[in-house]
């Protein structure tokens, strides 16, 4: 029977990183997928923490996660509120028509 | 059951003292139903920024440590503290008719710059990094919403979106970086790390600790704008509300760079050869690309903020300058010239944000480099402050950009990273050509319509200091020099 250890939560959240990093760069649709991406960074940074924090048996890590789930609520709330008066403005949220100013 | 005790709070008074008071002028903004509430607040704002540092300097002597440990002042902190809220309170000041100019004149705009400030101030104070991630985040967040202040403009709503956007990846990335620290070290105090770092003793530490450390630089340089994670700084500079982009150009990068040399020197000293080739090529990659990539820029926001990710560049030489020597009075004059070198780049571009923010044609800002064409015959005074902070920002000899890169150089070759110094060197060449472009267009190209210039009070106050310290620092440098060393030194003393 295969046992779960840490070296697998490390990978798992690995993973995660990963699909959320390569999810900003390469989506060209909609700028609600990059805030969803942005969601999945810090669960995996989550998911490091508490494995972390049971395999050290020391649960500051889990305070630490406790923490990045407020951050987070407040980076959402924040990311929404921008894109609410961007889209106000613009009249669309396509990731490929930001580009008003470049250079 | 023993009771938790309160822990010292005098070291975190001035913190402590800023929040408490915005809250209660959030309120009042909020509940009193007046015109000139706005105002009001913005004065009692730049009043409670300049308060500060009398507190911070009376609260605390020597170096204190509270919050288990998590929360540290010394004259380093108090240093760093004492510019950002220089900068912040200033920032206020100049931004008054820009605010009423283009309807933006609410009382938050003022207490978002306060909270950020804060966050800054915790960022530098931070020996943690649930605190240093938390402080991040209190500042960064405030800095996304006043980039994105102006709400019926769509450059300043898309500047903010950008700037948010990177800049929670960058969190992101410093927070995976974090996570694996936590994991290897088993802590997350600089302390308890600096101490394991140390029982290695030349050994190098295992892979998860490095790949932690390159996450956490990585987000560090998204605040600080240094290369290869510059790519936010242009867009947002430009699209940003001027006095906004003032704000971002000076306080977030002291309070960065501070953080950053900080957490390098602090928990990860003991492995410095891990982390200063990456310090000596993100210097000489923002040096190059902050030379070469202002050149064709036309709109003179967009052209300061490749110039400021230039200026992290040689601020960098001092950190680069730290790693991998002994000498402890090199190391010493690593740090020391960075901090005077970061000291007078604040001064020059709170100066020249300034000048930026008289730029009004028929009662509307105008940007464009071409719009100060004749500037020297329309409004000579300008012309000639303007000139000045451009060939000080330049480095030309009797300013004060000469003094601070002077410091810097000279800190490269102790430390005998001669490369470093000679590519500083030919990129500050290169760059002096589009500042004295600007010197150019203003007093050699034929007048265009002219600018209606009325300077306000609070820009000639603020003008009037930043040019002074400009012009004269160089003939009494000591108090700035001694107090950067005594900063820096510090910094190495446990």
């Amino acid at each position: 029977m295969l046992e779960i250890g840490l070296s697998h939560y490390l990978v798992l959240a690995s993973i995660l990183f990963t699909i959320g990093t390569i999810g900003i760069f390469l989506n060209r649709k909609n700028v609600i997928i990059i805030l969803m991406s942005i969601e999945l960074i810090l669960l995996s940074v989550n998911v490091n923490f508490v494995a972390f924090s049971s395999y050290l048996g020391d649960t500051f890590g889990q305070v630490f996660a406790l923490f990045v789930f407020t951050v987070a609520a407040a980076e959402a709330a924040i990311g929404l509120a921008i894109l609410v008066v961007y889209f106000r403005n613009r009249g669309n949220i396509a990731v490929e028509n930001i580009n008003a100013m470049k250079g | 059951m023993q009771l938790a005790t309160i822990p010292d709070l005098m070291p975190a008074l001035p913190e402590i003292i800023l929040a408490v008071t915005t809250l209660v002028l959030l309120m009042l903004g909020v509940f009193i139903r007046s015109l000139n509430i706005a105002r009001t607040i913005a004065y009692a704002c730049i009043l409670l920024l300049l308060l500060a540092i009398p507190l911070m300097l009376v609260s605390t002597d020597g170096r204190v440590s509270t919050f288990d440990g998590a929360f540290v002042v010394n004259d380093f902190t108090v240093f760093m503290k004492t510019f950002v809220l220089l900068s912040a309170a200033s920032v206020i000041l100049i931004s008054k008719d820009y605010r009423k100019l283009q309807s933006i004149d609410s009382f938050e705009f003022p207490i978002l710059i306060v909270l950020a400030t804060i966050g800054m101030m915790l960022m530098l104070s931070a020996n943690d990094f649930l605190g240093l991630y938390l402080a991040i985040e209190l500042q960064s967040l405030s800095l996304y919403v006043i980039a994105a202040f102006q709400k019926d403009s769509a450059r300043s709503a898309e500047s903010g979106l950008k700037y948010f956007v990177l800049g929670a990846l960058s969190s992101g990335l410093m927070l995976y970086g974090i996570s694996l620290i936590y994991g290897f070290v088993g802590s997350t105090n600089f302390n308890i790390m600096a101490e394991v770092f140390k029982g290695l003793s030349g050994e190098l530490p295992p892979p998860g600790v490095i790949i932690g450390l390159v996450f956490i630089v990585a987000g560090f340089s998204f605040k600080i704008s240094a290369v290869p994670f510059h790519m936010w700084t242009p867009d947002v500079y430009e699209g940003a509300p001027t006095p906004v982009t003032a704000l971002l150009s000076a306080a977030p990068k002291i309070a960065a760079m501070g953080l950053f040399v900080r957490t390098m020197l602090g928990p990860f000293g003991e492995i410095d050869d891990q982390w200063q080739q990456i310090i000596i090529f993100m210097s000489i990659a923002s040096m190059g690309l902050g030379a070469f990539a202002a050149i064709n820029q036309k709109n003179i926001k967009r052209m300061m903020a490749y110039s400021s990710i230039g200026h992290m560049g040689y601020a960098l030489i001092g950190l680069a300058a730290v790693g991998g020597v002994e000498n402890a009075i090199f190391r010493i004059h690593g740090i020391q010239g960075m901090l005077v070198y970061l000291v007078i780049y604040v001064f020059m571009n709170i100066g020249t944000f300034s000048c930026i923010l008289l730029m009004k044609r028929d009662g509307r800002m105008v940007e464009n480099i071409d719009d100060l064409a004749g500037l020297s015959k329309t409004n000579p005074g300008l012309a000639l402050i303007f000139s000045i902070f451009m060939f000080s920002m330049a480095g030309i000899p009797p300013l004060a950009g000469f003094l601070g890169k002077l410091y810097v150089f000279q800190a490269a070759i102790n430390s005998e990273l001669y490369t470093l110094a000679i590519i500083g060197v030919v990129a500050s060449v290169i760059g002096a050509f589009y500042y004295i472009r600007i010197v150019k267009v203003m007093y050699f190209d034929p007048p265009v319509e002219a600018l209606n210039v009325s300077i306000s009070l609070e820009i000639k106050i603020v003008l009037a200091i930043t040019g002074f310290v400009i012009i004269f620092l160089i003939f009494y440098p000591m108090p700035l020099i001694s107090g950067a060393e005594q900063a820096a030194s510090a910094l190495f003393t446990k």
